[in-house]
């Protein structure tokens, strides 16, 4: 006789691999139609792909073991049949890809900086990581010591920014963008909920002015209109005008994001920390912006995201980033017409870079809820 | 104002839009004296004792609390916030700090204390309000009691002169309001003086030095409990009285 509290496993066939295939994928008759119309479409696809991609693919020879120089030598040119994708001009190219016209020899200082951005990042991004408080102090040098590394300066031969291309001009305007605009919004957002009318009116003003233009005017405005502002005398780099653009429009999405977290933080918590004496700013850096910005992470995420694909926007201004490294390779006439091989590269580096944002924002999700009402830091 | 009061609201007048929710308040609070105020919902006693630490702005009359007014000054309002202690309905809690951190931030911040006094500090409050043990826990893993308990002793960190308590036992389940009263009787024998609002009047009837009667945003009546309780002078005071002790 079973003892009534006593509690005894779920049914087999709910669960497992069965129970889940039955539930999921065959619960009704339509369901398993579509289940298995889908499983028919992926066998077809899949393999295909595998095999275009890497099994029937050149890398740096073609079929017959000779190494690939122009488009004429390709598997698939000289059968059209068999052959898969052509990499040779990824290859071939691989370096202005990563590095655009960067000098050769001093190429170092951009794989070191390529290296002491993961030393820098990865630390602030997982709390649990070793050492992290002293991890972070690099993190906030960083900046710094990657300006004059890359761009030369205290005793490194200058390397001018219109030399730069390819990853590193999307590495450069994606993270300096997210970094700058992340207190930028954070400002702004408080700006716009200040008490002082002018303020508050100003910070309005900027965000939606931004918001209403499209990036790329603001592109134009950075690059055409930006120098009539300046003092004469002054150039500013290409570069840094695009900067200005990209972190500016960026702000003003990033301080909407945050404003939505400041409003989900009830009275009660602002009432509590004044009443214990903490100023305006006090309250703001230790109680109110720590829970707000938790609050909209998945938002700030999908904004970075959206910003780091939006960096290919600046070829209509000249810089040539990882995709116009691609157009340019397309429109060389040796390597005519290998245009899928090019989007499909230029698309992995992006998804992998997207894609690793947009699992670490599900990490976070995850951990803060599972800490027990916010109780991991 | 008297010699020894150490709050003191005159004329106190105070609008929500065109709703006049403090009218003519006056209230002098002597040191370590224990007030309990009472009244029906609606009738402006929060928000009495939110002017005090200008959680609300009085539009006018004078308050002054320790010899310094409130006005809109912000340096003033600040160091009568550094006097006055307030413990909230809903505990608001800081959700991502650890209990201890709750405690420790505002001397930390306000005061410059260094960190580890101002842990020393959270550790005696703790033991103040009986819950040393939940030191490293969030306010989210604590009962209501226990979160209301970390509450007071946030507040008691900053060495007060002056206890606010804005219905402090309303949002918690029946079995857990002793513990609160009994940190508040605790705090009361040791000479902190307290205004409370609150619908306990087995509390009002052991603590309050004086009971305060507000109903319609006026106080009404004010009368220590004994004569407040078996002899209230006013018709409201009596209809309130008999809703509350009778249900």
């Amino acid at each position: 006789m079973n003892d009534i509290t006593e509690s005894r496993k779920p049914p087999v066939a709910t669960t497992g691999i069965l129970g889940w295939l039955r539930m999921n994928l065959f619960s009704t008759w339509v369901n398993s139609l579509i289940s298995l119309f889908v499983l028919y479409i992926l066998f077809q696809f899949i393999p295909w792909i595998l095999n275009w991609t890497i099994f029937a693919a050149d890398f740096k020879y073609n079929f017959n073991g000779e190494e690939i120089v122009n488009r004429e030598m390709c598997s698939r040119v000289l059968d059209p049949e068999n052959g898969g994708a052509c990499w040779a001009i990824i290859y071939v190219r691989f370096y202005q890809f990563m590095y655009g016209f960067y000098p050769r020899e001093e190429v170092w200082r951009v794989n070191l900086s390529y290296l002491m951005l993961a030393v820098a990042v990865v630390p602030l991004l997982f709390d649990n990581f070793p050492f992290r408080k002293h991890f972070l102090k690099f993190t906030y040098i960083f900046p710094v010591i990657a300006f004059f590394l890359l761009n030369g300066g205290l005793g490194l031969e200058s390397v001018s920014t219109n030399k730069w291309g390819g990853l590193l001009v999307t590495l450069v305007l994606g993270c300096t963008g997210i970094a700058l605009a992340f207190p930028l919004g954070i400002i702004l957002a408080l700006g716009r909920r200040s008490n002082l009318p002018v303020i508050s009116m100003m910070c309005t003003l900027f965000i939606e002015f931004i918001r209403g233009v499209p990036l790329i005017t603001l592109l134009f405005f950075g690059m055409v209109m930006l120098p009539l502002f300046l003092p004469e005398g002054i150039d500013m780099d290409g570069l840094a005008r695009v900067l200005v653009a990209v972190t500016l429009f960026q702000s003003a999405y990033m301080a909407e994001v945050i404003r939505g977290g400041l409003q989900a933080i009830p009275q009660g918590q602002y009432e509590a920390a004044r009443s214990i004496g903490l100023s305006y700013w006090q309250m703001n850096l230790k109680v109110v912006l720590p829970q707000a910005i938790r609050i909209s992470i998945p938002s700030i995420v999908n904004t970075s995201i959206g910003l780091f694909k939006d960096t290919t926007l600046v070829i209509i201004v000249g810089l040539l980033d990882l995709l116009g490294i691609g157009r340019g390779a397309l429109a060389d006439t040796t390597w005519l017409g290998l245009a899928y091989e090019v989007y499909f590269f230029v698309s992995l580096v992006f998804f992998i870079f997207t894609f690793a944002m947009s699992r670490y924002s599900l990490y976070l999700e995850k951990k803060l809820k599972t800490g027990i009402n916010m109780g991991a830091d | 104002m008297s010699e020894d009061s150490i709050i003191s609201l005159q004329n106190v007048n105070k609008w929500f839009g065109d709703f006049h929710v403090l009218k003519d308040v006056d209230l002098e609070v002597k040191k370590k004296e224990r007030i309990v105020v009472c009244g029906p919902s609606g009738s402006g006693k929060s928000t009495m004792i939110r002017c005090i630490n200008r959680l609300e702005e009085h539009q006018e009359g004078t308050i002054i609390v320790d010899g310094i007014e409130l006005t809109g000054n912000l340096k003033n309002i600040d160091s009568v916030r550094k006097e006055v202690g307030m413990v909230f309905q809903q505990f608001n809690l800081f959700p991502h700090l650890s209990v201890k951190e709750n405690i420790t931030l505002a001397p930390i911040w306000v005061k410059k204390m260094p960190k580890a006094e101002a842990e020393e500090l959270a550790m005696q409050q703790l033991e103040i309000v009986k819950i040393p043990e939940q030191a490293d826990k969030y306010p989210g893993q604590l009962s209501g009691g226990q979160q209301q308990r970390v509450a007071i002793a946030r507040s008691l960190a900053m060495k007060p002169n002056i206890m606010l308590f804005d219905e402090p036992t309303s949002a918690l389940d029946p079995e857990m309001i002793k513990e609160v009263l009994d940190v508040m009787i605790d705090l009361a024998e040791g000479g902190m003086t307290m205004i409370v609002v609150t619908h306990e009047m087995g509390f009002a009837k052991t603590v309050a030095d004086r009971m305060v009667f507000m109903d319609e945003g006026r106080i009404v009546e004010q009368a220590v409990p004994d004569k407040f309780f078996n002899n209230p002078e006013s018709d409201r005071t009596k209809l309130f009285l008999s809703q509350i002790l009778n249900h």
